[in-house]
């Protein structure tokens, strides 16, 4: 089962996600041991591989920091569905190859703890848990293209060859 | 139809005779900020990849600020790669030991920053240098790991916003004061992936350093950039000061330009405001606060971190004892060494604050003051999120510093108009 982490809040920001104390290091499995701590302390615990995380509008404000992603993403969280990402994480997350989906209409129609499942393809949410089909707008092509080929630093060694 | 300014730099940056907001572009990078959290895991990645190269070592500026010197072993780790790296590819503008400073104030001090150029760095403050009419904006260790390589990136161009700032500043008022206000305006996310272009008056009253305070906060809106003119006292500013000496371009907005929005502010009724906890858009004038204890006051950052707010800090404690713990973090060894000659550093010395070497210090909770639980901290940086100075449960205000030294003195949240 994928469970949806839902956080009813408009501008999670870099703090939250991975607060400062933590940047002395980039290490990818480190970081994911603090992921959101200063939003939720208890996330950690409760996360499952594969789970994801909603929240409202503006996700990842503030910072530059990549360890955003990568804490998010060392928690091999599947995605975060949000309402709006700030400019920075948004191209962040594109670039490391994780998929930033946005959709409007999440965050009121996925309860805590609902079993969710994510059509990339279709752009589609499937809440399995009420039944709600929630569509979410799929990346533009030339994100598209960055995320398959792995990220922008595989991207531009592919397009160089 | 015409075009704004970020969008003259889009186009001369691309190649291409005119841009529109929404296009995508291969841009060709001017110049690259680098530090010490997030440039060595971009050296890691291009190591990893086998693109450990660099596309011109004379364009890329390297400072370790934000655990400068380093904090503990970790940073310490961070450090020693960052300066394998740079001493590796002989990086021409490499700030060490005693010359590293808050890479936003130690760029433009130290002549980086070219009017019409197109800059970015690993770090979303950034965005600070568009107050030199370059475009620059803030990138993360991927972005930072490709532009070093290719000096090229991939930018969306962004729909510009004008912000019309009308008016006089009155006493007390500063540029902080009315960055806080159009943020309070237009919310966090208010300019969203776009560039906010800041025109008008009262910029003609403000020095280079003031200006820099609008640009430099234009990420707590959300903004892809932030950017004003270049003109006289950009060029006074300039002269003399930059490293790379050839004629620069001076891009100006066309007056059929097209702007997503504009937003006019009459900045003579602007009072010494106080953003709130925890999102730097609750602003409110600091009257109506005033009398709210505090534990700490903060003077620092790529914000407020330059001799002119330490001028002002003085002005206020001169001959007073501060009531809190109160830190005193000068951005650069320059800006360290020009408050120790005019003699700021034993009015502060003498009212009791701590003087730190440059640093970014506690503005980001680093070290040098960071908050315990429950603590409130009077600020002149520029973020007030949970848990940014210290402890999830601590609390930021962000002031002019004015108003953060008025606080120190009394303790409490004070408007700094009495002082003056």
């Amino acid at each position: 089962m994928t469970k949806a982490h839902v956080y009813k809040r408009d501008h999670v920001n870099t703090d939250e996600i991975i607060p400062a104390r933590y940047l002395n290091t980039d290490d990818e499995a480190e970081l994911a041991k603090h992921c959101l701590e200063d939003l939720d302390p208890e996330l950690v615990k409760k996360l499952q591989p594969g789970d994801v995380i909603v929240a409202g509008e503006d996700f990842g404000c503030g910072s530059s920091r990549e360890h955003a992603v990568w804490a998010i993403r060392g928690a091999r969280v599947q995605a975060v569905i949000a309402k709006s990402f700030a400019r920075i994480f948004y191209r962040n997350a594109i670039n490391c190859g994780f998929y930033p989906i946005e959709s409007a209409d999440a965050i009121d129609k996925i309860d805590d703890g609902d079993d969710v499942e994510i059509d990339f393809e279709s752009g589609t949410i499937h809440d399995k848990t009420n039944g709600e089909e929630i569509p979410f707008q799929p990346l533009p092509d030339f994100a598209l293209e960055i995320l398959q080929d792995g990220g922008l630093l595989d991207h531009i060694t592919k397009k160089a060859k | 139809m015409g075009m704004t300014i970020t969008e003259k730099i889009f186009a001369r940056a691309s190649g291409h005779k005119t841009v529109t907001p929404g296009q995508l572009v291969d841009a060709r990078i001017d110049l690259v900020m680098c530090h010490d959290v997030t440039t060595p895991p971009a050296i890691s990645m291009l190591k990893a990849k086998g693109l450990d190269r660099v596309f011109d070592r004379d364009r890329i500026v390297v400072t370790p600020d934000h655990f400068q010197p380093p904090k503990d072993i970790k940073s310490a780790e961070l450090h020693k790669r960052l300066d394998e790296w740079a001493r590796r590819h002989e990086i021409t503008w490499y700030y060490k030991l005693g010359r590293a400073g808050v890479c936003h104030a130690l760029l433009p001090e130290q002549g980086h920053i070219r009017p019409g150029e197109l800059i970015v760095g690993g770090d979303s403050h950034t965005c600070t240098y568009g107050a030199f009419g370059a475009f620059s904006s803030g990138i993360g260790s991927t972005d930072l790991a490709a532009a070093v390589a290719t000096g090229k990136l991939w930018f969306k161009v962004p729909a510009s916003m004008k912000f019309v700032l009308n008016g006089t500043l009155g006493p007390g008022v500063y540029s902080k004061d009315v960055m806080l206000t159009v943020i309070g305006r237009i919310g966090t996310d208010g300019a969203l992936y776009r560039a906010m272009e800041f025109v008008g008056p009262v910029l003609a009253q403000m020095s280079m350093e003031a200006r820099m305070v609008l640009p430099n906060m234009a990420i707590e809106a959300g903004a892809k950039n932030g950017i004003i003119a270049c003109d006289e006292v950009t060029k006074e500013y300039l002269d003399g000061r930059l490293k790379d000496t050839r004629p620069y371009t001076v891009f100006e907005s066309d007056p059929d330009a097209e702007y997503y929005s504009v937003d006019e502010f009459d900045c003579s009724q602007i009072e010494p405001v106080v953003a709130l906890p925890h999102l730097p858009s609750n602003t409110v004038p600091v009257r109506e606060r005033e009398g709210e204890a505090m534990d700490q006051a903060y003077l620092g950052s790529c914000t407020n971190g330059r001799i002119e707010d330490y001028r002002i800090a003085a002005g206020i404690i001169k001959g007073k004892e501060v009531k809190i713990r109160t830190m005193i973090v000068p951005a650069t060894p320059t800006v360290w060494r020009q408050a120790n000659d005019e003699g700021l550093w034993d009015i502060f010395y003498d009212a009791g604050c701590v003087i730190s070497a440059p640093t970014c210090g506690a503005c980001l909770g680093g070290f040098m003051g960071v908050l315990a639980e429950g603590e409130k901290c009077i600020s002149s940086t520029n973020r007030n999120f949970v848990g940014r100075m210290g402890h999830p449960k601590s609390m930021v205000y962000l002031a002019n510093p004015a108003t953060v030294a008025a606080s120190a003195v009394e303790g409490k949240l004070t408007d700094p108009r009495k002082y003056l």
